[in-house]
């Protein structure tokens, strides 16, 4: 806390004023409407709604279409959170290892998370293409017939991939900033110690960057679930299909183009409360790496 | 990783029947000009209202008003909650905290009826102002005003500056590199929108070109030659200004994104 202040009374009041009504308006309200449909049934024809209770959130979790949807949702993220963290902490080894060229490395890397996630969708469909892809043709020497956009597997394959491939640069910053700050009497020591690199990496370095691992999984996981959702419009144009989607995609689908308010802002709230058992997981985690150091 | 890059554009100066055909090469044709004038000049769509121009002129405006305006209302509230005691300051403190938590792709369809209740669709307040409607940048600012030394107030209370005097005359010009930062990473995030887009503007004249991507793979299907050339040009030019600028400041976005969202 800062030991001088001011003591101006009305000054702060009209400096938070555009901040606090922006809010209210466009957060407060939708979240308090949202809460609040979830518990009524809209007629879709706009005429009036009833309430019904937790009837719309019985209907979700009976609903095979959403389970369906909830599992890929569970899958997709674990899967798009495993190899980006796994495949930037690589390259932030790598890159930390080159005195000179990490630089490079991350202007290489850093275009990349620049890049708007609906485009990252384009470029998917490009290289996917049926016909002539680059990475159908890869697949194809395996004897794998990609189908993207008709095939539930490869659909979900091309969507993991795009969305490992846009994440990477934003954990292999943390990690590489991470590594970068390990004091240097750490890492002669543990040269002297210990000869093989891998265990090196194991005993010293992994411990060390765990919290910014712990960090990394939370952003992870939040990006996964919600900001893939252009590059899954994109790639799904329209024509969903069989095809799969995520939950922020299905919240969407039901209420924009389904009309269905009540199951849409039932959905909204479970997510909500997903994120706020993720952010509060956050905030433990965070408040304990406080604590060491 | 530029590899995707390289395909477009190689992509984007052959004939589109020969990409129909044969896919990307490594031979560069001549189509690039005729490609590049209709991207820019042609129009996208029925309405004829939109063309690469103006949806790169709107994503300009969605970008930069977006960044601006977070700044400023970001700046003012983190100055009152940091540096004036105030019950009020503790209650504004959690009130924005709490939006830290709900992003905007979960409480979507309720904000949408709200900006159209006030009327506001298809306008580029209804674009930009709820989009800035959370707190990340207020915390940015709020920690690194935590950080600058108490001696600064005290001195400017001796030479007698006021609260207002000392927020511009000082701690404004001292936040310099850190409003940059804080500039870059909205910008990219402006520029970078497409749910709220894609649902609050329905005028394609206020289309930007992020939203009308979907709109140009649309572009790609059907029964005419697909037109890769253009499309892909689009791709290229709605990846342009915010992959240059965040490549040009990277340092400063490396340490406005490692050190704010500690």
């Amino acid at each position: 806390m800062k030991r001088a202040v001011f003591t101006t009374r009305w000054l702060p009041i009209l400096l938070l004023l555009p901040q606090l009504s922006i809010i209210a308006l466009f957060f407060y309200w939708p979240a308090f409407q949202a809460l609040r449909s979830s518990f009524y049934l809209e007629d879709p024809f706009g005429f009036g709604s009833t309430f019904v209770g937790l009837e719309n959130y019985l209907r979700l979790f009976r609903s095979d279409e959403y389970l369906k949807t909830a599992w890929f949702t569970v899958v997709f993220s674990v899967l798009v959170t495993f190899f980006s963290l796994a495949i930037a902490l690589l390259l932030a080894v790598k890159a930390d290892g080159v005195i000179r060229g990490a630089k490079t490395y991350r202007t290489l890397l850093m275009w990349v998370y620049a890049v708007a996630p609906p485009v990252a969708g384009f470029i998917t469909l490009i290289v996917f293409n049926q016909r002539w892809g680059p990475l159908t043709e890869f697949f194809a020497l395996f004897g794998w017939d990609f189908r993207v956009r008709l095939d539930y597997f490869d659909t979900a394959f091309a969507m993991i991939v795009a969305s490992v491939w846009k994440q990477i640069p934003v954990n292999f910053i943390f990690f590489l900033s991470g590594l970068q700050s390990i004091p240097r009497a750490i890492r002669e020591a543990s040269m002297i110690d210990c000869k093989s690199g891998l265990r090196r990496f194991f005993t010293v370095t992994f411990p060390l960057l765990a919290p910014t691992g712990f960090f990394l999984l939370i952003i992870n996981i939040t990006y996964s679930l919600f900001d893939t959702f252009g590059m899954i419009d994109t790639i799904l144009r329209n024509n969903v299909g069989d095809n799969p989607i995520t939950l922020v995609y299905k919240v969407y689908l039901d209420g924009f183009r389904g009309q269905d308010i009540g199951g849409s802002s039932a959905q909204s709230v479970v997510l909500m409360v997903l994120v706020l058992i993720l952010t509060l997981f956050q905030f433990r985690l965070v408040e304990r790496r406080i604590h060491y150091s | 990783m530029m590899a995707p890059i390289a395909m477009l554009l190689q992509m984007s100066t052959v004939p589109d029947a020969e990409i129909m055909q044969h896919g990307p090469s490594l031979s560069i044709g001549n189509q690039f000009g005729p490609n590049f004038e209709k991207a820019m000049f042609g129009s996208m769509s029925f309405s004829g209202s939109n063309s690469g121009l103006t949806m790169f002129m709107n994503s300009l405006i969605l970008g930069v008003g977006f960044a601006i305006g977070k700044i400023v209302i970001s700046l003012c509230a983190a100055y009152a909650i940091v540096y004036f005691r105030l019950r009020l300051a503790t209650l504004a403190f959690w009130l924005i905290f709490t939006t830290l938590l709900l992003p905007l792709e979960v409480r979507i369809v309720p904000s949408y009826e709200v900006t159209q209740k006030l009327g506001l669709l298809n306008t580029y307040t209804g674009l930009i102002v709820p989009l800035i409607a959370s707190a990340t940048a207020t915390f940015f600012f709020r920690q690194f005003f935590m950080s600058v030394p108490d001696e600064l107030v005290e001195a400017a209370r001796i030479d007698g500056a006021g609260p207002v005097k000392f927020f511009i005359d000082i701690l404004v010009p001292l936040s310099r590199t850190m409003i940059a930062a804080i500039f870059i990473i909205m910008f990219v995030y402006g520029w970078n929108q497409y749910l709220w887009p894609t649902m609050i503007v329905t005028d394609e004249s206020k289309f930007t070109l992020v939203q009308g991507i979907k709109q140009i793979t649309q572009g790609l299907e059907g029964n005419h030659i697909p037109e890769f050339g253009r499309s892909n040009l689009l791709a290229i030019l709605a990846i342009l200004p915010p992959v240059a600028i965040v490549i040009f400041f990277q340092g400063w976005f490396v340490k406005g994104l490692t050190e704010s969202d500690k």
